[in-house]
């Protein structure tokens, strides 16, 4: 039970042999990666290459078939609620959809946390508030409701809310998906900017490969639920595994080679899936 | 809910949904009465917790949930009313005791028609009500977002809701006796060739307390039920706006068939 709040100390997230199925069907093969203090670190894949699911076990929202999630030293597995809560409170999660909630007001958003967690008075609130509005520039957008604002605004705002409690670690789920390139660009330059001025270690999941390049310090690849590299931006780019280079490429995977196993699965006869997990 | 793994044909196929079926359901029961549990959790040991179950929103859903349906608790009531007033003098003429039929519509309203249409009408305004906002939340990620920000959607979201149901619904209901026995005496005192006063004095008479507050536990029970069928049923959406659709209507229809079969349980345990 000691091994709860163990960990080095320069880890911001430690993953250990993470393994995970959605009912019979394994979504993450023995997943093992760390997030360095300080660092930005993007996770990247395609489609169904289980990042969602990887971003779902470092918040806690999943509970892994087997392995270890240490989040800032934590084990999540063996934390109590209350010590949970408080791990909660260290960190920031900005969703794909902004997830503000919708009967509140963009300043009441991001207030919230602080409102719930902390016990200074409505004055400071509005001034910590209209501060990290200020830093995702939507200084004096704080009275209009979530519904009233264009797909960047509302990005931006859930990153306001995600560190108003000035979290030592930074989720952003897809953070420029669904923008075009010049919002999505200065989402990216934001989150280089929280990373340099206020030393978060930051997470990214993303399918965007503008983006990834931009701010990553380090890459982890998946692919089919497993880890294909995890190494630095210019490693990754050199790379020679082919499946790096057509994910970097653009290029869709090579034409299935078995034919009578394209067959099989045409009639429906239930032929054995790829990862050999298929439903009895 | 028929995600049978098998063989779709033939007995065992039917066996197999059948199971499923069960697991499924016994699943969403434990989930309703562990839901439960928590809500009483968060209410008692909130402060302790640092999560405090605040006032403002309470007030917000009691405002929602009873001020809102007090129009049309007033006229159905007022209409079960007199309803009852017309069939219970009809009924009684047939052996010329409609002198009695105070005596009947006051117990009928006041133990069985005012909890009971209330119920329904408050679980088809603000049970789906809340099964379509929790169901929205959750495909938003919302309660996603609340739980990753270190707060108990439990604590903030279901709480207040529970909390205001229990004190509107019995408000709703006693509002309702006023409103049904004062429609069925505008029928019966001239029908009895009496008058409203009399009518009245008599109901005074007639009605115990005993049967008020067998009224108000069966509202207060029905609160609980509306709440948390509401919650699981919106805490289970999937699949988009047309989850939420599919959803809302099943907290309707859960909702109502759990106040009727619940209401009859507790008359039968209650009442012989």
């Amino acid at each position: 039970m000691t091994r709860g709040s163990t960990g080095s100390a320069d880890k911001s997230i430690e993953v250990i042999d993470l393994v995970t199925h959605y009912g019979d069907r394994q979504i993450l093969h023995n997943v093992s990666l760390d997030v360095r203090k300080g660092e930005i670190m993007v996770i990247m894949g395609g489609s169904g290459s289980g990042k969602t699911t990887l971003l779902a076990h470092l918040l806690g929202l999943k509970a892994p078939t087997s392995g270890t999630v240490r989040v800032l030293g934590s084990e999540l597995g063996r934390l109590g609620p209350m010590d949970l809560q408080k791990l909660r409170t260290r960190t920031g999660v900005a969703f794909q959809s902004g997830a503000l909630f919708s009967s509140m007001s963009v300043g009441d958003n991001i207030a919230l946390p602080l409102r719930e967690h902390t016990d200074l008075d409505r004055t400071t609130i509005g001034i910590m508030t209209r501060l990290k509005l200020e830093v995702v520039s939507l200084a004096g957008f704080e009275d209009l409701m979530p519904a009233e604002l264009s797909g960047g605004m509302i990005k931006r705002a859930a990153l306001a809310r995600a560190i108003v409690m000035d979290p030592e670690l930074l989720f952003c789920d897809e953070p420029s998906a669904g923008l075009d390139p010049v919002v999505a660009s200065s989402i990216d330059d934001l989150i280089l900017r929280l990373r340099d001025a206020m030393g978060m270690s930051i997470v990214v999941v993303t399918h965007d490969l503008d983006s990834t390049f931009k701010i990553a310090d380090r890459i982890c690849v998946l692919d089919k639920g497993k880890v294909l590299a995890l190494d630095s931006v210019e490693a990754i780019r050199a790379s020679t595994d082919t499946r790096i280079q057509n994910l970097l490429n653009r290029r869709t995977e090579e034409a299935e080679p078995d034919a009578d196993a394209y067959l099989r699965r045409l009639l429906g006869e239930g032929a054995p899936r790829q990862d050999g997990t298929g439903r009895t | 809910m028929t995600t049978g793994g098998g063989g779709d044909k033939g007995l065992a196929g039917l066996l197999d949904r059948l199971g499923h079926w069960v697991v499924a359901g016994f699943n969403e029961f434990g989930f309703a009465a562990a839901l439960f549990g928590e809500s009483v959790f968060w209410l008692v040991m909130g402060r302790r917790r640092r999560q405090t179950v605040r006032l403002a929103p309470i007030v917000a859903q009691a405002m929602e949930i009873g001020i809102g349906a007090l129009p049309i608790v007033t006229v159905l009531s007022g209409t079960i009313g007199i309803m009852l007033a017309i069939q219970g003098i009809y009924s009684l003429r047939l052996f010329g005791a409609e002198s009695r039929v105070t005596l009947g519509v006051a117990m009928s309203t006041v133990r069985e028609f005012a909890p009971l249409i209330t119920g329904i009408l408050v679980a088809g305004r603000s049970g789906s009500a809340l099964a379509a906002r929790l169901g929205t939340m959750r495909i938003n990620q919302e309660i996603d977002s609340l739980t990753v920000m270190g707060i108990s959607p439990v604590r903030f979201l279901v709480v207040p809701a529970l909390v205001a149901m229990l004190v509107m619904l019995p408000c709703l209901t006693l509002w309702a006796d006023v409103v049904g026995l004062f429609a069925a005496g505008l029928y019966i005192a001239p029908q009895l060739g009496s008058t409203l006063g009399a009518y009245a004095t008599e109901v005074v008479d007639l009605v115990k307390l005993n049967d008020m507050l067998h009224g108000l536990a069966k509202s207060g029970i029905f609160a609980v039920l509306i709440t948390i069928v509401g919650v699981v049923n919106g805490a289970s959406v999937t699949g988009g706006a047309e989850g939420v659709g599919r959803m809302t209507t099943r907290s309707v229809v859960h909702a109502i068939s759990a106040i009727v079969i619940t209401d009859m349980v507790f008359v039968f345990m209650v009442t012989r």
